[in-house]
């Protein structure tokens, strides 16, 4: 039987309720008395020197506020970046000046040049439309290479060249380099890791508010980590100290990455409803998000692959060029380097791995983490190579990726991480289980008999999760700490608040930590409550990304419920009138241990606030504690995955006609979420393999910048449901935090795109043609030439 | 400003509006029925779907002047009468259809849309019928498979939950 409630049971969503009643409360739901709208006027050229800004004929027009333009933010700080990278000589990264408003130049289509508020949303609209703008266009760079070139144009003037950074990383250059020398094979392959969109169905929204009789600012944002835009647009934008800025994410409607960077719009609308002593709204439309919402992927690589001659992996030397787009977005510079570089071994144990990135900026919007950031793109490469290294060398890639597994843990990697625990073994048995391979041939033939070609591809991956510690991060670079934090409040009858640093975004968290605190209390999951997405309620934490919430917050959340029940505990002895040491807590009952004497939870919550019959000499009144929690290192999640696709020869179309994931997440709170997480993140790799394409001209024009020209995933491109599994029986709990869960956010996303490359090369293989790679996405156009050799 | 007069939910409002007021906008501002969501301009993502007079409408390609005199349904009106959740919207609980709820009314309109006119559609038949609807967290499997439990039909032996 599965459990009904507590750690591994799938009590249904509390928060669904208010969802599928339209009762939610996104930050666009909220109007705040007597709010004006602002509208901004975009750059409409990839780069442009702005000449003059003459506003006086718009500032005219009715029900205009005022008109803001970069020279009101002269002494006012920029957007900042979160993450200092090093390059490979020991330098700083190159770290440009991001200001609010442009100043001088605009340097991406969409880069905010000027801000109309007005009485309406309307108002600001026609209001912008007059407004004078002298811009010149400049040549644009867009392509990463042509970027570096001697004589490019320059995003930045007051930089020496468009290179962000030149950073290496793992085992060093020479030695990889001697061990290709020796190698009985080498693989080689370059590859692009496509731009994408994140494109959370809700436009992001920021709405400023002022109070000009206690001078505190407060904005709504749709963000994923309140806490931390609080201490960025705070500290580093706008000179706002903690005590006097609220920062409130209330419902957001999906993030995926894109919305944990601070953004200019809330700096902007935080500095604007001051200015103008009104409440400020901000509300992005579709197309505004394709041009202001950081993007995300961007990589041109070439990997290599050294074999000996048993076809051991012995060397791995990648070369990549990560866009960073005009500026750099909060977490851009981490994601090509620690989120990526990190990740290069994979589930092997090749004992000379050598990165090499260089972080490139172009006239295109900041490039920053989306859902994976940096794993897919590590796993894309070194999945793919395999592939291409067993066709090459004549061995099924099943049994070259097992032949070079990982078997023993703890495993230090030459990118400098320590694999805590794993069973890869286990998932790719699982996979094969699932898979039906033996029932492979007989699906080929009858796709085969329908005209189509079928493949079967797979892969493997790991991911690194709860990024931590805060000192090595710090070391590596951050900005910022990466613990997380929880207040347990206990009421006087015994129900609970838990304030969490964790945001949920469609995780589901209200739902899954309540089962943790309830089953360590014994007590009903009905009493537990969590609160989340407001700074003045809850401890500073660093909100939801990385598939953290769990693995950190829900760590913290277990450490401030162990102080409650040791204080608890303590409360119950007094009243038994036993010593605290032979107190036992089972079902929600205080007993002492070998009697049948016992106090319930609601008799010790009452006590802690009602303390008559109370040991006031030893403990203090009230039950609530908070904790925070810095993990001693990340989790590793792992996985295999499958699938088989059918291409249509005479128009290049791809299907997903078989899928399956099987996933080590360590243990699972709740099945029927974690589930969900999957399916969402395979949704999403599907896309980015066979649909989604961010695309610029070379002039720098977005080409696909509304839902008409950006294929966004439908429910018909995806696998049908009898055809589709995804597991996570395979669990090797992580060994260093509480819960011994690893994430599962980001998984899917990781580990579908190489497996549906794979699956497509093979059935091109499969029809005598040598093909072998196309980049993402595989659309028919691609696969059709391609085909045509 | 034109006045326009409609049924809403059941109930009869008059507003007066500008006429290039977009229902979408008209439900959500004026009304503050603002479980309809707007996720896109270009009339693609069905965030904003509505009925009108019984069939399912993008309500950010309509104006609120062209609904005047029209039956008009919202997702803040597909409760059962005594508050509990509706055949539709209690499948998309049970099976997890919705993660950020931000694409869930306009999925749960079209559902009702489609049920109405199909009352036990296939899978197939479904996936087709929302291509007019974007999710980005489900990846649609927990959707589909909670419009096929509210028509009725046996989900459980679906394998990967
Ligand atoms: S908001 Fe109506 S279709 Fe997107
Ligand atoms: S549930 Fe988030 S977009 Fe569908």
């Amino acid at each position: 039987m599965p459990k009904d409630h507590g750690i591994g049971a799938s009590p249904k969503r509390r928060e669904d309720v208010r969802f599928l009643t339209g009762a939610g409360n996104y930050t666009d739901d909220i109007n705040v008395q007597g709010q004006a709208y602002v509208h901004f006027l975009r750059s409409d050229v990839a780069h442009g020197k702005i000449n003059n800004i003459d506003t006086a004929a718009a500032a005219a027009m009715p029900g205009v506020v005022r008109i803001f333009t970069g020279a009101d933010f002269e002494g006012v700080g920029g957007i900042p970046c979160g993450w200092q990278v090093t390059d490979k000589h020991g330098e700083p990264m190159k770290e440009p000046a991001h200001p609010v408003l442009a100043q001088g130049k605009a340097r991406h289509v969409g880069d905010p040049i000027a801000a109309v508020v007005a009485d309406s949303l309307e108002e600001a609209r026609n209001a912008a439309e007059a407004i004078e703008l002298d811009i010149e266009e400049l040549p644009a760079v867009v392509d990463m290479k042509a970027a570096l070139e001697g004589g490019a144009t320059k995003v930045h003037d007051d930089l020496d060249d468009n290179l962000c950074y030149d950073w290496q990383f793992g085992s060093p250059a020479d030695e990889t380099d001697a061990v290709f020398a020796n190698a009985a094979h080498v693989t080689t392959l370059e590859l692009i890791n496509n731009r994408l969109v994140a494109n959370p169905m809700e436009p992001r929204v920021a709405v400023g508010d002022y109070s000009r009789a206690n001078d505190e600012s407060k904005l709504y944002t749709t963000s994923q980590n309140p806490h931390v835009i609080r201490l960025l647009m705070g500290a580093f934008v706008l000179g706002i100290p903690e005590h006097k800025l609220t920062v409130i994410a209330p419902d957001v409607g999906g993030g995926f990455g894109t919305k944990i960077f601070h953004y200019a719009e809330e700096a902007f609308c935080t500095f604007a409803a001051k200015a103008c002593n009104r409440p400020v709204k901000w509300t992005s439309t579709r197309s505004e998000a394709f041009m202001s919402d950081a993007h995300g992927r961007d990589h041109v690589s070439k990997i290599e692959l050294a074999l000996d001659a048993d076809n051991n992996f012995i060397g791995l030397r990648t070369d990549t060029y990560a866009n960073m787009g005009a500026y750099l977005s909060t977490f851009a510079s981490s994601v090509p380097t620690w989120l990526h570089g990190t990740l290069m071994a994979g589930n092997y144990k090749t004992p000379n791995v050598t990165v090499n990135v260089k972080a490139v900026f172009t006239n295109t919007v900041p490039v920053d983490a989306y859902r994976g950031a940096g794993r897919p793109e590590a796993t894309y490469q070194l999945e793919r190579v395999i592939d291409k290294a067993a066709r090459e060398v004549g061995v099924d890639p099943i049994a070259l990726r097992r032949q070079n597994f990982i078997t023993q843990f703890p495993y230090a990697t030459p990118v400098a991480v320590e694999y805590d625990t794993g069973d890869y073994e286990a998932t790719m048995a699982k996979m094969e289980e699932l898979m039906d391979l033996p029932g492979f041939a007989a699906r080929r033939a009858a796709s085969e008999a329908n005209g189509k070609l079928r493949g079967f591809g797979v892969n493997c991956f790991i991911e690194a999760c709860g990024i931590a510690p805060s000192n090595l991060v710090g070391q590596l670079g951050a900005r910022a700490g990466l613990y997380d934090a929880a207040t347990v409040r206990v009421n006087a009858t015994g129900s609970i608040s838990v304030m969490v640093g964790a945001h949920s975004h469609g995780q589901g968290h209200e739902t899954v930590f309540p089962q943790v605190v309830a089953e360590m209390l014994g007590i009903d999951e009905s009493m537990v409550d969590i609160v989340h997405g407001d700074t003045s309620k809850i401890p500073f934490g660093m909100g939801t990304y990385g598939s953290r919430s769990l693995a950190v917050c829900g760590s913290a959340m277990v450490r401030a419920t162990e102080k409650i029940i040791n204080k608890a505990k303590k409360i119950a002895a007094h009243l038994l009138e036993a010593s605290e040491g032979d107190i036992e807590l089972k079902d929600g009952q205080f007993s002492i241990a070998g009697t049948d004497k016992s106090v319930a939870w609601g008799d010790v919550t009452l006590a802690a606030y009602v303390p008559h019959n109370y040991p006031l000499e030893d403990i203090e009144p009230g039950l609530e504690e908070t904790a925070f929690y810095d993990p001693a290192n990340f989790t590793y999640p792992a996985g295999a995955y499958a699938c088989e696709v059918e291409v249509d020869p005479d128009t290049g179309k791809v299907t997903v006609e078989k899928f399956v994931s099987a996933d080590d997440f360590g243990n699972v709170v709740n099945p029927m979420i974690v589930e969900g997480q999957v399916h969402g993140g395979i949704a999403q790799g599907i896309g980015q393999a066979l649909l989604e394409n961010c695309a610029y001209d070379e002039n720098g024009q977005l080409l696909s910048a509304s839902y008409m020209d950006y294929a966004m995933p439908r429910a018909d491109d995806l696998p049908h449901m009898e055809n589709y599994t995804v597991d996570h029986s395979c669990q090797t709990p992580c060994t260093h935090n509480p819960l011994g869960v690893k994430g599962c956010g980001e998984a899917g996303a990781i580990g579908s795109p190489p497996t549906i490359v794979n699956a497509v090369i093979d059935a091109l293989q499969s029809g005598g043609h040598n093909v072998e790679h196309i980049d993402m996405p595989v659309s028919p156009s691609r696969v059709w030439e391609a085909m045509q050799g | 400003m034109t006045e326009v007069t409609m049924v809403v939910n059941g109930k009869s409002v008059t507003k007066s509006v500008k006429g290039n007021t977009l229902m979408s906008e008209f439900l959500r501002e004026e009304l503050r029925l603002t479980g309809t969501h707007v996720g896109c301009d270009t009339s693609q993502c069905g965030a904003c779907v509505v009925h009108v007079n019984g069939e399912a409408v993008k309500s950010c390609t309509m104006f609120a002047a062209e609904a005047n005199g029209s039956e008009v349904k919202t997702i803040e009106g597909m409760e059962n009468p005594d508050g509990s959740l509706g055949v539709i919207q209690q499948a998309f609980q049970d099976h997890h259809g919705l993660q950020c709820g931000f694409c869930t009314p306009g999925m749960v309109m079209s559902a009702a849309a489609l049920l109405k006119d199909n009352p036990k559609p296939t899978e197939a038949e479904i996936r087709d019928y929302l291509e007019g609807n974007i999710c980005r967290c489900t990846g649609y499997h927990n959707i589909v498979k909670a419009i096929m439990a509210a028509s009725g039909q046996d989900v459980t032996s679906i394998a990967a939950e």
